[in-house]
């Protein structure tokens, strides 16, 4: 269990890093890949060590997992993910046709 | 030092060194490449956690298809294969400072939770155990996306539905927006005038 949550913390931390510092709009959206993978593996993780999901009638008192409820959130994430990626191409690709320039640093026109 | 074991380190080394190359690459064709490796190990660490369907999906939906949609992004707005965007000395420091602590805060994390949760099932030579320990998780993920939900009954039906209609429409709403719109041009409005006038058609 530590070490998944330890590479989940370093691919969050890459992504992080990715969408402060990257000038390229892919880049930035390369970074928000990276931090929604660190989420799935975290998901997934607590599914396979985590404690049981819950019953139909709970024990109060029992600590309460997330069970296979993991690997289905894992699977939205990434369906969820192909949808904002298609987005995010039709934006950056008007961006483009506007600007000339994928640089996220010439959208400036809200700036007070 | 089991083989599970082996395999975890191996893919983990690839996902992490995934992940530090692309947050380190300047050149955007090889943070590319980087993220195909980082998603890949992903997809493996997936399988290794007992979760195949993930893992496969993973593998098709994500490295098949959000990334070959990133690098097509990448080409068709000319982020240059060798263009290289550069940032400014501090920004560099300080954003290796607010990462440096971000990855202590959850490392720090990752480590008591990992304590305060047990670990993975140990494998005893009692092949029961094994099987007990380790369960078929493909079947029932899949029934429960379809509405039949085990134990507590309670299935991922709507949602499955919510997401496809979702999927559809992003698609058509992404496909509207890309469209490739013509440049607003006098000079070539008066030379399609000329043409419409002579040919007929309207572009």
């Amino acid at each position: 269990m530590t070490g998944y949550l330890i590479v989940s913390a370093v691919l969050l931390t890459c992504g992080v890093v990715c969408m402060a510092t990257k000038r390229n709009a892919v880049g930035v959206l390369m970074g928000v890949e990276l931090a929604l993978n660190a989420a799935s593996v975290n998901f997934v993780a607590a599914a396979e060590f985590g404690p049981p999901a819950a019953p139909v009638q709970s024990v109060a008192g029992d600590a309460l997992g997330i069970g296979l409820d993991g690997q289905i959130a894992a699977l939205f994430v990434i369906v969820l993910a192909a949808a904002e990626a298609a987005v995010a191409l039709a934006i950056v690709l008007a961006f483009f046709n506007q600007h000339g320039t994928a640089d996220v640093d010439a959208a400036s026109e809200l700036r007070g | 030092m089991t083989g599970a074991d082996v395999l975890f380190g191996v893919f983990a080394a690839l996902a992490c060194g995934g992940a530090i190359g692309v947050a380190a690459c300047r050149s955007v064709a090889r943070m590319a490449f980087a993220l195909v490796v980082c998603l890949s190990a992903v997809a493996g660490l997936f399988f290794l956690l007992n979760a195949p369907l993930v893992g496969a999906t993973q593998l098709i939906v994500y490295v098949g298809g959000t990334v070959v949609l990133l690098i097509f992004g990448v080409m068709l707005t000319d982020a240059g294969v060798g263009r290289r965007m550069k940032i400014g000395l501090l920004e560099t420091i300080f954003t290796t400072l607010v990462a440096a602590g971000l990855l202590a805060a959850l490392g720090w994390t990752a480590v008591g939770l990992g304590r305060a949760i047990p670990g993975p099932p140990t494998f005893a030579e009692d092949r029961t155990e094994v099987a007990a320990a380790t369960p078929d998780t493909l079947r029932p993920v899949g029934l429960k996306f379809l509405g039949f939900g085990g134990a507590s009954r309670t299935g991922f039906l709507l949602p499955f539905e919510i997401i496809s209609v979702h999927l559809l429409v992003v698609l058509i709403g992404a496909a509207y927006l890309a469209r490739a719109k013509r440049r607003v041009d006098p000079e070539a409005d008066a030379t399609r005038d000329t043409a419409s006038d002579v040919s007929g058609a309207n572009p």
